[in-house]
């Protein structure tokens, strides 16, 4: 299935068509995102995976509901994360190892573009659903309408920044035949900043406090990682591929 | 200065000047951090309040110091391996990952015991020891990954890229976590920062600090040395040096 | 001297297990620094020199066939030996 859709970005041929930027971001970006429909298992895992851990606490831990609406927000946002981290692997490696990847990299597009365009398609059908799931999970963990309201604001810019974070991670070890824990070990730590300022800002709503600044704070590191992160996973991605 | 670059990428030249510049980085280093220690432990005197406890300060204060400067470095290295390919600035990267890694642990380590007599408790969520694991964290994922490739070209361009990014995120982390300390804890007692700290207090400190800087460069000339040693060994002057001199020579010259 | 007696300076206090845990484990770490850095030189010395030990005393024949057979061979040595040829 991937040799048949990388058709499609080969046709982007530099001679015969030479698209701009934004044609080959959405091609990239389409692709992808038809890829991923037709994979409906890769598409579930990470959503059943993130229902499953944030059920596991009222059960480990404890079903009182003054428990679970303190420790709500961070039990969603630790799910939310791990979910991505559990995606992350597939983010580059079918099509490094299909041979699409090798392409890509041949486009006359600098690949940070393409690489972009693929975190998009990555947090579109990750990244997104686990924020429209997040009210149903906050309502069972007996978080308040305001709660969950802001924690789905701080999840929406939050997510994205995992998804990115990530690309760069996985672009180091998409070469590897063990990849997949030695990218959690790598990213995870990357991750805590995101995910302070994701428990914090809920925790000041459910405070009372103005949260406004808590959420440009957020968005100030979604900007700066959607300026780095694809750099940096385009140079690592190109480590991997002249591996190979 | 290009000529200095130039020479610099040499592992022969390298080899010969790390070996001038060694015993004295040994000798320095060792002298001054024992002359700290022991004068930290045995001539400061006794803090007000928190007794002799904190006479840990003086192996806390420069594993902590030391882990910290040695991951900028393993940066600085990683820049300079994907921007000018300098082969010997991996090598350093090699070299100083795990000692960084085990000076962290001791830094951990010292904290946490430093922690029980003051705070009670061995180990507390506060915003230095949180941020020295993060940087365990980030350490151990650069050793990982550094054996993760079996080609070393690819392994040291990865672990630069992955250096980079971490120093990028360094400051973010420290930020966020200090952000998220005082959310926990409004009242922090702080570790180190003591604004009244003596002079017989803070020169043994000084001292402490200084020589374990020289004793970790010493460590990681030498490290660097086994290491260029390892990946020259198919060319005539290490053969040379072998055939001549053999291993101990090879390691009076270091130890 | 900080402290009246030596009893007085191993105790420190009532703080003494503290501190010299600390210091203990920080010399026992340290030396573990420079064990391992000597040990890894010795082991590159070492192999290299039984190499070019064999090779000058006209035994090249010989330290080909034993890496090609590979049973008893260091592992090192093999491992190192496929890295730098490619």
């Amino acid at each position: 299935m991937g040799q048949q859709e990388s058709m499609s970005v080969r046709v982007l041929d530099p001679v015969t068509t030479s698209p701009g930027l934004w044609q080959s971001m959405i091609a990239v970006l389409r692709r992808d995102l038809r890829l991923s429909v037709r994979q409906k298992q890769d598409l579930l895992n990470p959503l059943l995976f993130f229902v499953m851990v944030v059920a596991l606490f009222p059960l480990g831990v404890s079903p009182e509901s003054d428990f679970l609406r303190e420790a709500g927000a961070g039990i969603l946002w630790v799910g939310a994360l791990l979910a991505t981290l559990l995606s992350l692997d597939h983010l580059f490696r079918f099509d490094y190892e299909d041979g699409t990847l090798e392409q890509m990299a041949l486009q006359p597009q600098p690949l940070f573009v393409l690489v972009l365009a693929k975190t998009l398609a990555h947090w579109l059908v990750t990244g997104l659903p686990l924020v429209i799931l997040t009210p149903m999970l906050g309502m069972m963990l007996f978080l308040d309408g305001n709660s969950v309201a802001v924690l789905c604001l701080t999840l929406l810019i939050g997510t994205p920044v995992l998804s990115l974070i990530g690309s760069v991670g996985a672009a180091l070890t998409v070469g590897l035949r063990a990849g997949g824990v030695l990218l959690s070990l790598l990213v995870i730590p990357l991750y805590i900043p995101v995910l302070i300022f994701g428990t914090g800002t809920v925790m000041a709503a459910a405070g009372g406090s103005d949260v406004s600044g808590h959420l440009a704070l957020m968005a100030a590191i979604l900007v700066l990682a959607l300026v780095l992160a694809p750099l940096a996973a385009a140079v690592a991605l190109k480590i991997s591929l002249s591996a190979s | 200065m290009w000529q200095f670059f130039h020479k610099l990428g040499s592992p022969k030249w390298f080899y010969g000047i790390a070996g001038r510049f060694m015993p004295w980085l040994l000798g320095f280093g060792l002298l001054l951090a024992l002359a700290g220690i022991v004068w930290g432990l045995a001539f400061a005197p006794r803090d007000y309040l928190q007794g002799n406890s904190y006479r840990i300060i003086f192996i806390h204060v420069p594993t902590a110091f030391l882990a910290q400067s040695v991951y900028m470095m393993m940066a600085v290295a990683g820049v300079i391996t994907l921007v000018w390919k300098m082969k010997l600035a991996d090598v350093f990267v090699r070299a100083a990952a795990p000692v960084g890694a085990i000076l962290t642990v001791l830094a951990l380590f010292t904290g946490a015991v430093w922690g029980k007599p003051t705070w009670g408790t061995w180990w507390i969520w506060d915003a230095r020891l949180t941020s020295m694991l993060i940087l365990l964290f980030l350490y151990l994922g650069i050793i990982g990954l550094a054996h993760a490739y079996s080609d070393e070209k690819t392994a040291a361009r990865a672990v630069a890229v992955l250096a980079v990014v971490g120093v990028v995120n360094i400051p973010i982390i420290k930020y966020s976590v200090e952000w998220w300390n005082t959310l926990h804890q409004p009242a922090t007692f702080k570790l180190t920062e003591k604004p009244t700290m003596v002079p017989e207090m803070w020169v043994p400190l000084l001292l402490a600090v200084l020589g374990t800087y020289l004793l970790f460069g010493w460590a990681a000339l030498y490290r660097m040395q086994t290491e260029v040693l390892r990946r020259e060994r198919r060319t005539r002057w290490v053969k040379e040096l072998i055939a001549a001199g053999g291993g101990s020579q090879l390691k009076s010259r270091g130890a | 001297m900080a402290f009246d007696s030596f009893s007085a300076f191993v105790v420190m206090g009532g703080h003494g297990p503290y501190v010299w845990t600390c210091y203990g484990v920080f010399f026992l770490l340290v030396a573990l620094i420079a064990w391992l850095s000597i040990r890894d030189r010795r082991q590159v010395v070492r192999s290299q020199q039984r190499e070019q030990a064999m090779v000058s005393s006209g035994q090249a024949d010989t330290a080909r066939r034993a890496r090609a057979g590979g049973g008893f061979q260091r592992i090192p040595t093999t491992q190192n030996e496929s890295i730098s040829k490619s």
